[in-house]
């Protein structure tokens, strides 16, 4: 068994209303600084020895990203 | 003629889709998300919703339904197919229409009638209308923006496959105003607003909406 994360984030292009709305609040909450922000999507699998790189690839960008408008990194905890 | 309107686990607006197809003197048939037949409907709806709750995207998990298959086989081969709503998410993440939809622009739910412009009356949904007018149709989501690269907007208004755009203030932020869009031979049409909600004025803004599905019934008699 192995963890693997997957990291999917907005492509830069992409508004990411959601950053903002964060970026936003943080100078109202008294923190101050903070220029950008950008809002994605982390996920933790637990897989078997069988899953090659290759599988893991094609479930990151054919189903866990949208490659439209999302970038994606898939690395393996040790 | 038959017109499918399939309904996935989450799916809300398959009742009024069915409803809209049998208006225009289609019969309705219902469509099931495990199943594969598509008991040999000549167009499908996908409708509005929540389709497995729209948990990772809207329309992410949708697209792998068993019945989803079929419809990317047979809209390959030349069938009808209109996405409303969580369905034009849905259309787009299958690959059958380009681009993306992402959360609305300032963040909140949109809820209203919403005013659009027929782009393009030559598509299989929208021969009924004349090109230019502008038609009445609510609008509900919370992921309406439409978004693609630049050189597919630049395809899509080159080749006249904008369909719909929002008339007035920009509900949602979608690129260039774009409300729906469709194939490159135009039978597929993914759209955000709903016309299967305003086909009698008596529990809709209108009856707008009414002639995408006459326009259907058009383009199979004369197919």
């Amino acid at each position: 068994m192995a963890r693997v994360v997957v990291d999917v984030m907005p492509k830069p292009e992409i508004l990411d209303p959601q950053g903002q709305a964060v970026a936003g609040a943080l100078p109202r909450l008294g923190f101050t600084g903070v220029t950008s922000v950008r809002q994605g999507k982390h996920f933790e699998l637990e897989v078997d020895d069988s899953v090659d790189d290759e599988t893991l690839a094609k479930i990151a960008e054919g189903f866990l990203a949208n490659p439209v408008i999302e970038e994606w990194t898939v690395r393996r905890l040790p | 003629m038959k017109v499918g309107v399939i309904t996935f686990p989450g799916t809300l607006d398959d009742v009024d889709a069915v409803r809209a197809a049998r208006y225009a003197d289609a019969e309705a048939v219902n469509l099931w998300h495990a199943d594969e037949d598509l008991h040999g409907v000549d167009a499908v709806i996908v409708p509005g919703g929540f389709s497995y709750g729209d948990y990772l995207r809207c329309g992410a998990i949708a697209r792998f339904a068993p019945v989803m298959s079929s419809v990317v086989d047979a809209a390959k081969g030349g069938m009808p197919v209109l996405g409303i709503c969580n369905g034009f998410q849905i259309l787009c993440e299958a690959g059958l229409l380009p681009g993306a939809l992402v959360r609305n622009k300032k963040l909140h739910f949109v809820c209203r009638d919403q005013w659009l412009r027929v782009e393009n009356n030559t598509t299989a949904w929208t021969t009924r209308y004349e090109a230019g007018a502008e038609i009445l149709v609510p609008l509900k989501s919370g992921e309406g923006g439409y978004v693609a690269d630049q050189s597919t907007l630049d395809e899509l208004e080159g080749e006249g496959r904008v369909v719909f755009r929002y008339v007035g203030e920009n509900p949602n932020g979608s690129r260039d105003d774009i409300a729906g869009i469709c194939s490159a031979n135009g039978r597929v049409v993914g759209l955000m607003p709903h016309p299967e909600h305003a086909i009698d004025a008596l529990t809709g803004p209108s009856d707008d909406g009414l002639g995408m599905f006459l326009s259907l019934v058009d383009s199979l008699v004369n197919a």
